[in-house]
């Protein structure tokens, strides 16, 4: 498999006035051609910055602190703007959260299907409308035609979202980052915008990074898992290996946190303490003091080891748990 | 235990967004505006037992925190009745009233949202159980400290504002407020759905914990059906405004009978199914503005027939004696 | 949008030390260089006000002591007493230094006095008519619509043709043409408050309806009044200065920074510039430095452009 996207060592902080946010602090990963990789992690993890620095979209107080972003095969780390632009909703794409970060709420969903083609390419407003007019149709937008004289206030939440993901397969990038692209969707329609993700990936064999809270959903979709915690990766694997024989506690944890892993009507296991405090992160190892395994080792920073087929970050891997599903 | 603690009785709640001045003018000049009615909540029943956690489970839109709120005493109900230990609430007076509105309180989704932000963490537990004379203005302090515990909260931080927590424990600062005035009986309105993985499964079990110790009764209000499986007793599935189908939980996630139920059970992502291929129900969540007619699911329905759009379907004993608001359910009975 | 951009470790981080709202509210104020600045002028010009009868020359409403012998003398020269007119003197021989302070205390009553009570007024009738809702509220907030189609310049002028002269009767002036202001602000934000869910966990608690509201409802609604109150305040200043430089707004026998501004007028033309353009210079920086702690505040205080 050829790799689209090589990240390795990617670091981004921020330099509040409270103090150094390492938001990224670390954190290596590559994409594969028609790949899905999950990047999993809570608020805070960094999940979300690690995909705007893939993106250049890091503004001051914060910025890429070191590391390189390889994307076939160039380095885009703190590349000048005038480079990254004509990556970005080219070679690269990226879905929110609020499918209204990429739309503009004054223009027609034509004209800006319309533009972002002609932005890259040099075609007639035809060819790009009639491209527009498909991409819609292959997202399973009904009447595509009717829908593309629309303003985006008109569409439903999860019309909007199914546009923006339409615009973002539209110069058939070779990547898209999708940033919780379902988290403010309901159950049907989340299921419906993961079938026409899943459909578009296999079509053009896009590669992609499906960055979410929500393991299930990483889990009916991805081939590769990352999971982040204060910034770095801590355990990284195939979506099998990781999902059903965790190897790093906080993993381990998360898996056993959901309800469906628990006996109906029992406590669920949880995870102590609190999310951490990016300002005050402990010396070590950052789950240390959430950790059931902790031991002296604990006390230095672990680094990243290959064990069974993945890399983790982990002293006390925890080979003896194999999660009930 | 016959007589359940909280019912309600053909509840409805309508939100009319009536025309102002201008409105009026401009539609006597032949605007296409009009006073718009959304049905929110449209006759509902429902009875919950005393110890009892009933899921309400539906999507956005569909009018699961209106009823919540209704039976939190919240919103008034455009139509119908509610009782509360058997007595219609409506009727009550003075102190009975008051032992009602404290008896039922309200666990709120957003954990920034639902905390006065001007307060102090002792001020926001405190308040209503001084005024209610609860506990004297002395022991208010031992008390909330009390009370602070029992969640899971260090008394010591309770002289901090709300924004000085995190979701987690914001959300405990919420739960301690309501269990300060000692209610029966807690509406959970998506009371998880902010939080992070981890933290979820902690106010989970500080639920479960506390129906233990207190004897609450719970209407656990969430779209999430993994978390309402593990927790509720029965379940009542909502579209649209209307109860579609109503069963223990065990009966609905073993063998739900609405095809929207089946929809939901089928697509909500599950850790042990892999590079699944999601087969979705078709289309959009209809507007409750402009509800479809008949069946209001059956635009979306698999199995619709023509009487499906004509008629509207009762919740109502169906095959197997299942309570369900759907025709060809009910036709399978005769 | 801020959440996707910087998530949420960012936007709560914070040292784990308690800070209270004050304190946090402290420091990302004087995080701005300008503000603190015009903040600093701001409160030199309220001592120098306060101060003035101790350490001006010459009291220039006590006509024993302004001899016209000493009109309209340039800046720097000597007057008649011996003392030095660093900022010259007036067409009636007043110490224009002097004259500035005491009329900036004039001008500084005038705009406080009224931005404080309008302030309340208004506040009680928004508060009154986002609580009460239905016909009141329509009808108190047409009245508000109403007032504020008018200029408050003209509605002041109205006022004070209506009224005479007189720093009392300029109080009430101002007073009438800038609640419907705080009215407007105060309506909006209460409800805006009145539908977030702490307002609902109020209702559950059986909290009264008044208490809500003041203690519940109110208090969060400070923020953008007090950014409005300095706003309306450098406005209510200026207004006065517009009054009296047009001469209906307070009597020549006690000058406020408007009518040593008019005074001046009629010798611009004669290169006599001081006599307008240093009273004028004095209502500037106020007013500006009202306005730029105005804008400051509005920015620490306002969540939605916070980074």
């Amino acid at each position: 498999m050829t790799e689209v996207l090589e990240v390795s060592g990617l670091k981004t902080h921020f330099f509040t006035h409270a103090g150094v946010v390492k938001a990224v602090d670390g954190v290596d990963f590559t994409v594969s051609k028609g790949e899905v990789m999950g990047l999993v992690g809570e608020s805070g993890s960094g999940k979300s910055i690690t995909g705007f620095s893939i993106l250049g979209l890091i503004e001051p107080p914060g910025r890429i602190v070191d590391g390189s972003i390889r994307f076939n095969g160039d380095e885009i780390a703190n590349a000048p703007e005038e480079r990254l632009k004509t990556l970005r909703g080219n070679r690269i794409s990226m879905i929110f959260q609020d499918p209204m970060m990429t739309l503009n709420p004054v223009l027609r969903v034509d004209t800006q299907m319309i533009e972002a083609i002609l932005a890259h390419e040099n075609v007639s407003r035809q060819t790009a409308w009639e491209r527009s007019r498909d991409a819609l149709g292959l997202v399973g937008i009904p009447s595509p035609e009717e829908r593309l004289q629309a303003y985006p206030h008109q569409l439903s939440g999860g019309m909007r979202q199914r546009v923006a993901i339409a615009t973002a397969f539209l110069n058939q990038p070779d990547l898209i980052i999708a940033d919780e692209p379902t988290t403010a969707l309901d159950v049907t329609i989340q299921a419906q915008i993961i079938h026409e993700a899943q459909k578009l990936t296999k079509r053009t064999g896009t590669a992609m990074i499906w960055i979410t809270h929500d393991l299930a959903v990483v889990a009916g979709l991805a081939d590769r898992i990352s999971v982040m915690y204060a910034g770095r990766i801590v355990e990284q694997g195939g979506i099998d290996d990781v999902i059903d024989r965790p190897l790093h506690p906080y993993t381990v944890g998360l898996l056993g946190s959901v309800p469906t892993a628990n006996r109906r009507g029992q406590r669920l296991f949880q995870i102590e303490g609190m999310t951490p405090n990016m300002l005050a992160l402990p010396e070590g190892c950052a789950f240390g003091p959430r950790c059931q395994a902790l031991t002296a080792a604990c006390s230095k920073r672990p680094p990243i080891k290959d064990v069974d087929g993945r890399s983790l970050r982990c002293f006390n891997p925890q080979r003896t748990k194999e999660t009930t599903l | 235990m016959t007589e359940p603690l909280v019912e309600i009785r053909g509840v409805s709640k309508r939100f009319t967004k009536r025309l102002d001045v201008a409105g009026k003018i401009a539609q006597r000049l032949g605007a296409n505006i009009r006073e718009e009615t959304v049905h929110a909540v449209d006759n509902v029943n429902l009875s919950i037992q005393k110890g009892e956690v009933l899921g309400l489970v539906g999507e956005s839109g569909c009018g699961k925190s209106t009823l919540g709120r209704v039976v939190a005493g919240i919103h008034p109900a455009s139509d119908g009745q509610m009782f509360y230990g058997g007595k219609d609430v409506a009727t009550l007076n003075g102190t009975d009233k008051r032992a009602a509105t404290l008896a039922i309180q309200m666990i709120f989704q957003d954990p920034f949202a639902s905390l006065n932000p001007r307060m102090r963490v002792e001020d926001i537990i405190g308040e209503a159980p001084r005024m209610h004379g609860i506990v004297s203005k002395a022991e208010s302090a031992e008390y909330v400290d009390d009370v602070m515990r029992k969640v899971g909260l260090d008394p010591s931080l309770k002289r901090r504002y709300a924004h000085q927590f995190s979701g987690g424990q914001r959300q405990r600062i919420g739960i301690a407020r309501a269990l300060a005035v000692k209610p029966k009986f807690l509406v959970c309105d998506e009371a998880i759905a902010a939080l992070d993985v981890s933290i979820q499964a902690q106010v989970i079990n500080l639920f479960m914990d506390l129906r233990e110790e207190l004897g609450l009764t719970y209407l656990f209000i969430s779209h999430d059906l993994s978390v309402v499986e593990h927790i509720a007793d029965r379940v009542a599935i909502m579209y649209l405004g209307r109860i579609v189908e109503s069963a223990s939980t065990e009966e609905i996630f073993s063998d739900p009978r609405h095809p929207y139920t089946k929809a939901l059970l089928a697509e909500a992502p599950r850790l042990d199914q892999r590079r699944r291929d999601f087969a979705p129900i078709e289309g959009e969540i209809p507007s409750p503005l402009d509800p479809p007619s008949g069946c209001t699911f059956h635009p979306r329905c698999p199995v619709a027939t023509a009487e499906c759009r004509t008629t509207v379907p009762e919740l109502k004993a169906g095959r197997g004696g299942r309570e369900t608001a759907c025709l060809l359910e009910h036709a399978e009975t005769v | 949008m801020t959440d996707t951009v910087t998530d949420h470790s960012l936007t709560t981080a914070k040292s784990p030390k308690v800070e209270t709202p004050f304190q946090r509210f402290r420091a990302e104020f004087f995080e701005s260089r300008i503000a603190t600045a015009a903040l600093g002028i701001f409160l030199i010009i309220v001592l120098l006000a306060i101060l003035a009868p101790w350490i001006t020359p010459q009291n220039p409403y006590d006509l024993g002591q302004v001899s016209v012998m000493d009109g309209r003398l340039p800046p720097g020269s000597e007057a008649f007493d011996g003392y030095t007119m660093w900022l010259g003197s007036d067409g009636s021989g007043r110490d224009l230094y002097s004259a500035i302070l005491y009329g900036l205390r004039i001008s500084l009553t005038v705009g406080l006095a009224s931005g404080v009570i309008a302030l309340l007024i208004g506040m009680a009738i928004g508060l009154v008519a986002a609580y009460a809702g239905g016909r009141t509220e329509a009808f108190i907030m047409r009245i508000v619509d109403l007032q504020l189609s008018f200029p408050a310049s003209l509605v002041a002028l109205m006022m004070v043709a209506a009224l005479g002269k007189g720093v009392d009767k300029i109080i009430l002036a101002l007073v009438i043409a800038q609640w419907a202001y705080y009215a407007r602000t105060v309506r909006a934000t209460a409800l805006v408050e009145r539908g977030k869910e702490y307002v609902e966990a109020a209702q559950c608690l059986g909290i009264s309806r008044s208490r809500i509201v003041f203690r519940h409802i109110l208090p969060n609604c400070m923020a953008p009044l007090i950014v409005v109150g300095t706003v309306q305040t450098a406005s209510a200043i200026s207004l006065e200065a517009t009054l009296s430089f047009l001469g209906v707004g307070l009597p020549q026998t006690e000058p406020s920074i408007g009518v040593l501004i008019a005074n001046g007028f009629e010798y611009m033309l004669s290169g006599r510039y001081w006599i307008s353009v240093f009273p004028g210079v004095a209502l500037l920086m106020t007013v500006v430095s009202i306005n730029l702690v105005g804008d400051h505040l509005r920015d620490v205080l306002n969540p939605r452009l916070k980074r």
